[in-house]
């Protein structure tokens, strides 16, 4: 949150469209290292289709990204994670018949010149990298994806982003489907990830969670930028009418078309 | 930080590696539903038994040669189900495919017609085709995403149209060629057999030990070492003991060409699909395709290759067909059963017909049984409604328990 240094990751006037839908009009947004940065905002308001554009699954209509200032253009996964941004989905986009180690390293797997695995260094670095994050509860790093909890493969999810030495991580709602002990693990997790130095995004509806582990707050609102809160300078109430009602902005009236 | 962590991790991996450890780690995986290849085993055991105390042929050491012959082509074409089956489709022009493959293979040697090439000219003419239309078919899959159900149907019905074209009115061509009909009739000598048993056993115990070795020097988990010597000593003993028999045989002693070639390609289809980021790709494409085309996989890419490796296997499988009768007719040629047994070989095998799960050993263990199935029921003398009968009951219990199994292993997790 250095004012001198531009923000890791910042989007300025992002549109994006599907067909006649607007599901993005000229959104800003943007998140420094070190940070947990909350993006919230109602069903529809474009905080799925903002992290698909970051992601490189959707390409943007209009606007522009800024990577630690400079503009980039993101056309598909691969430019995304080159430029160091991971996205750690809802439904976690783990492979339930792989183990950790084969899921923490899909799509980039170690290999010699003859395309063979290099399982050692994988299976070591995975299970440092697990153990960084105080990941203690999976047994075996061996084991298949589809015999842990939903704690568990969220926390190897979200070990998979730092694996990568990444810069930015997205967060799409990790505790919508965790009990309450689990969330603790998550949400102690992504503290961790923004004192690694990491910018984190966490998509949230759970005002509470937000409040516990963000240093701001962006709100959508159909598919605009309502406006970016500081966490000690506000309250759930304010939060809660800028989702519903769009209200702070004083200058947006309400749009009846 | 990370200079404590090996040390820890090494701790950690020793308690790992005692066999009471492995025992209840591999019991655990049982009861969670990962059961392996214990079915199969079971099968191949009761299986045995069962048709030896029919008849005493059943273990002679010729029919074990004979056995050989009879499981290649429908094991060689199940490698490649085997693939297609990980990446959670199903390729049902093999059949045909194999035999418009042994149609090429025949057609290329054909002497004094203009087209009569070398032998191994012809075979490599009839795997083109194979690929050629494997290719066709992944295109269609992973570009227009017709499902691969459908696409490949339509390819089992224009490969079988193309074999009645061009074997016409003849109706049969003979192959003289004697290299493509050596590929599934010519026996290693004695010695060359014993050869090979010790090439494969050194080889076993090289990759075994290596991998071991590798692992604990790296400070992971390396497994029990006395299991790990067991297993070698297990599998490399096999291969004596087959080429033992083998050596027997009366009255042309000898291990069949066509056993190494099965070997070779099940070895090889193992190692690419368990060692490489190819295979590695397979199985997350099977496993949850979002996934990994999220992760930057070329799932279309995947499915297309995929495709291709399964048309090459059914090519090959189907020269070993046309190779061991010296010849392809109309009757032999793709038809009868060797669809269905190229699949239920991958599915007996431990392939989950749902994507993701199963190896490339499991299409020699389900050909195994499939041809000791239809081998046992012919020396036996049953009737061919038996065979039928059997083999679908067999395949039902296989399908069932896959399907069981995976829902328990769901279960599991949560």
């Amino acid at each position: 949150m250095n004012a001198a240094s531009p923000p890791t990751l910042e989007l300025r006037g992002v549109s994006k469209n599907f067909g006649s839908v607007q599901a993005l009009r000229e959104a800003d947004f943007e998140v420094s290292d070190g940070e947990v940065m909350a993006l919230v905002g109602d069903n529809g308001a474009g905080k799925s289709t903002l992290i698909k554009c970051v992601a490189g699954i959707y390409t943007i209509d209009g606007g522009q990204i800024f990577f630690e200032g400079n503009p980039v253009t993101i056309h598909g996964p691969k430019d995304a994670a080159k430029l160091g941004i991971e996205v750690v989905y809802q439904d976690l986009a783990l492979c339930d018949n792989l183990d950790v180690v084969q899921n923490m390293y899909l799509g980039r797997e170690a290999h010699d010149p003859l395309f063979r695995l290099r399982e050692a260094p994988m299976e070591r670095r995975t299970a440092e990298t697990l153990k960084s994050l105080s990941v203690t509860t999976i047994r075996s790093v061996r084991q298949p994806v589809a015999t842990l909890s939903g704690g568990q493969r969220q926390s190897v999810a979200v070990a998979r982003a730092v694996l990568w030495n990444n810069r930015v991580v997205f967060l799409d709602e990790p505790t919508a489907a965790l009990g309450v002990a689990q969330t603790r693990q998550v949400l102690d997790l992504v503290k961790r990830l923004a004192e690694q130095g990491l910018a984190v995004v966490l998509v949230s509806h759970n005002l509470v969670d937000v409040f516990e582990v963000a240093d701001r707050i962006t709100v959508l609102r159909l598919g605009r930028e309502i406006g970016v809160y500081e966490k000690g300078k506000t309250n759930e109430r304010e939060i809660v009418e800028a989702i519903t009602s769009g209200a702070p902005a004083p200058e947006e009236t309400e749009v009846v078309s | 930080m990370s200079s404590a962590a090996p040390a820890e991790i090494q701790a950690a991996a020793e308690d790992q590696n005692s066999l009471r450890a492995i025992l209840r780690a591999r019991w655990d995986a049982i009861r969670s539903g990962d059961v392996g290849s214990l079915p199969v085993i079971i099968g191949i055991v009761a299986i045995g038994l069962f048709f030896n105390s029919k008849t005493s042929i059943f273990f002679s050491a010729v029919n074990f040669q004979n056995l050989i012959g009879q499981m290649a082509g429908p094991t060689v074409i199940a490698i490649g189900v085997v693939f297609v089956l990980l990446i959670g489709e199903i390729d049902l022009s093999i059949g045909f495919l194999s035999g418009l493959a042994g149609v090429a293979v025949a057609y290329y040697q054909q002497a004094g017609t203009g087209h009569d090439y070398p032998g191994l000219v012809a075979l490599a003419l009839a795997i083109l085709v194979g690929m050629v239309i494997g290719f066709t078919q992944g295109s269609i899959v992973a570009f227009l995403g017709v499902p691969s159900f459908v696409v490949t149907l339509a390819g089992l019905l224009i490969c079988q149209g193309l074999i009645l074209q061009i074997l016409g009115t003849a109706g049969v061509i003979g192959i003289q060629d004697k290299q493509i009909n050596d590929i599934a009739n010519y026996v290693l000598s004695k010695n060359t057999g014993w050869i090979v048993a010790i090439v494969f056993a050194v080889g076993l115990a090289a990759a075994a030990f290596g991998s071991y070795f590798s692992r604990k020097r790296a400070g992971l988990p390396t497994g029990n070492i006395l299991l790990t010597t067991a297993r070698v000593v297990f599998f490399g003993g096999l291969a004596f003991a087959v080429v033992h028999v083998c050596n027997q045989a009366k009255p042309r002693a000898g291990v069949p060409l066509v056993g190494l070639i099965v070997l070779f390609l099940v070895v090889l289809g193992g190692y690419v699909a368990g060692r490489t980021t190819f295979g590695r790709h397979v199985y997350a494409v099977g496993g949850n395709a979002e996934a990994a085309r999220r992760a930057g996989i070329n799932v279309k890419l995947i499915r297309i290759l995929v495709f291709m490796i399964s048309g090459a296997m059914a090519a090959m499988g189907g020269v070993i067909l046309a190779s061991r009768l010296n010849g392809i007719s109309l009757e032999s040629a793709g038809g009868g059963t060797i669809l269905l047994d190229s699949i239920s070989a991958a599915v007996i095998g431990g392939v989950s017909l749902f994507g993701g799960r199963g190896r490339v050993s499991g299409a020699l263990f389900g050909g195994l049984i499939i041809g000791m199935i239809a081998n046992g029921i012919d020396l036996v003398g049953y009737t061919d409604a038996i065979k039928l009968i059997t083999t679908g009951a067999i395949l039902l219990a296989a399908v069932t328990l896959d399907t069981v199994l995976r829902r328990r292993q769901a279960a599991a997790g949560r």
